[in-house]
């Protein structure tokens, strides 16, 4: 009898390996290579051997610190929108514009962009943090899922690549430089409330294992 | 290299959302409620079909103006192309070649590359693995990027808002350039990746 081969960590299982039960495996999302589902230390991450996505990365309190910086970020964008985004001066008329107003910049036929604009950098962004909180709260504190959980996990992972609040930063530091010849224009406070929002999202995506968080949905 | 498992080839199938593991015939994944879909069933039609779309809006996109802008008595529409190179004639060169790399060599490259994508998992002659890849992988992280034109107009229009002096004003190539980012994102999003994995095995196992 030849030897049995042990599959080691992370090794592109052969069909001889298969376990018998469905949830120990993970398939690869990008690529459909299958793997026996073997939790890394925290702070290590699983990736994909083929494709290299990563399939298993949690941290340690990760959804802890996740909660706390949704909120956050959802403090920052609230004070944000309500604040003045940049002003112009020049001679003697000063114009302010908050985030709002810039996204209503577009009038007549095109007031649908205005709100494509305002659901791409602020709804959408804003709504995937409240799912996340409402999804992540319980599990954290040990609790049943509240009810949706999965539906509310499900649209939040849909909306990500429609997320575009950083895109939306370097459009309008692009647009500052276009017109600081023009113009005096100085900084509103909501720019910086804008760029922490943003830099908190970024932050809040890197700590996110959503494997776990749809296993922890399984076991709650 | 040897033969990779796969979910399909271990007679299963693999959520594409939360990467559980179904038997083959499952339809619906019980955990996260994503539809199962074998490869199959999942053709490259929509590919094409938001490709199309796609490209159709991209056309307008260029070719109606981006910005309006009134000085005085002098107006001046212009499209991204010309806006751009104003710019650079102005001196802002850096700025100009940002714009020109997010709603040109960006929309552009995407359009060639989801064609190529879609040729090669349908048996056409592609590029190899290797680069089909790393195609893939750009395609998903640079393409929400070509929106920041759009961004940049409403921005400037918002403020430049002196009624007298001068006036900027969003003009309609935005909304078709809005349309055409939106249809080649949901062009990528239909695409199915495994198939491309799928095409190197087979490759591999002709060798
Ligand atoms: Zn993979
Ligand atoms: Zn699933």
């Amino acid at each position: 009898m030849p030897p049995k081969i042990v599959p080691t960590d992370r090794k592109i299982l052969m069909t001889s390996d298969l376990p018998a039960a469905l949830e120990d495996l993970i398939a690869c999302p990008t690529c459909d290579a299958l793997y026996k589902a073997e939790i890394p230390k925290a702070g290590a991450r699983m990736a994909c051997k083929r494709c290299h996505r990563v399939l298993i990365s949690p941290g340690r309190r990760a959804g802890a610190k996740i909660i706390l910086l949704a909120l956050a970020a959802f403090g920052l964008v609230m004070g944000a929108v309500f604040q003045p985004f940049l002003s112009i001066k020049r001679f003697w008329i000063t114009r302010d514009a908050t985030l709002v107003e810039t996204a209503l910049a577009f009038e007549g036929p095109l007031l649908i962009l205005s709100i494509a604009m305002l659901a791409l950098v602020i709804l959408l962004p804003v709504t995937r943090l409240l799912l996340t909180v409402y999804v992540l709260s319980p599990l954290v504190l040990n609790k049943p899922a509240l009810p949706f959980a999965r539906v509310a996990f499900r649209i939040a992972e849909t909306l990500r690549p429609w997320s575009m609040a950083e895109i939306f930063v370097l459009g309008a530091a692009i647009a500052l430089i276009k017109i600081v010849d023009l113009a005096h224009v100085s900084l509103g406070p909501a720019v910086w409330l804008f760029g922490g929002f943003v830099i908190l999202l970024a932050l809040q995506n890197t700590l996110m294992c959503r494997w776990s968080v749809w296993k922890a949905l399984d076991d709650a | 290299m040897h033969k990779v498992l796969t979910a399909e080839t271990a007679g299963l199938i693999g959520c594409q959302r939360c990467a559980r593991v179904w038997g083959a015939e499952t339809n619906r994944c019980a955990r996260c409620g994503a539809r199962l879909k074998a490869r199959r069933r999942h053709g490259v039609f929509w590919v094409w079909f938001w490709w199309v779309a796609g490209l159709a809006a991209y056309i307008p996109a260029n070719l109606l103006p981006m910005l309006e802008t009134r000085v005085l008595l002098t107006k001046s529409d212009d499209t991204i192309v010309a806006g751009a190179l104003k710019l650079a004639s102005h001196g802002s060169v850096l700025i100009a070649a940002v714009i020109l790399l997010a709603s040109v060599a960006i929309p552009i490259a995407k359009f060639a590359a989801i064609a190529l994508l879609a040729r090669s998992v349908s048996g056409g002659r592609g590029l190899g693995s290797n680069w089909n890849h790393r195609i893939y992988e750009a395609v998903e992280y640079i393409g929400r990027w070509s929106m920041i034109d759009v961004f940049v107009v409403a921005v400037l229009s918002s403020l430049v808002q002196f009624s007298v002096i001068a006036t900027v004003k969003p003009g309609s190539a935005a909304l078709a350039f809005t349309v055409s980012v939106i249809c080649t994102m949901l062009s990528a999003q239909s695409f199915d990746s495994r198939r491309i994995w799928d095409a190197d095995q087979s490759a591999e196992l002709k060798k």
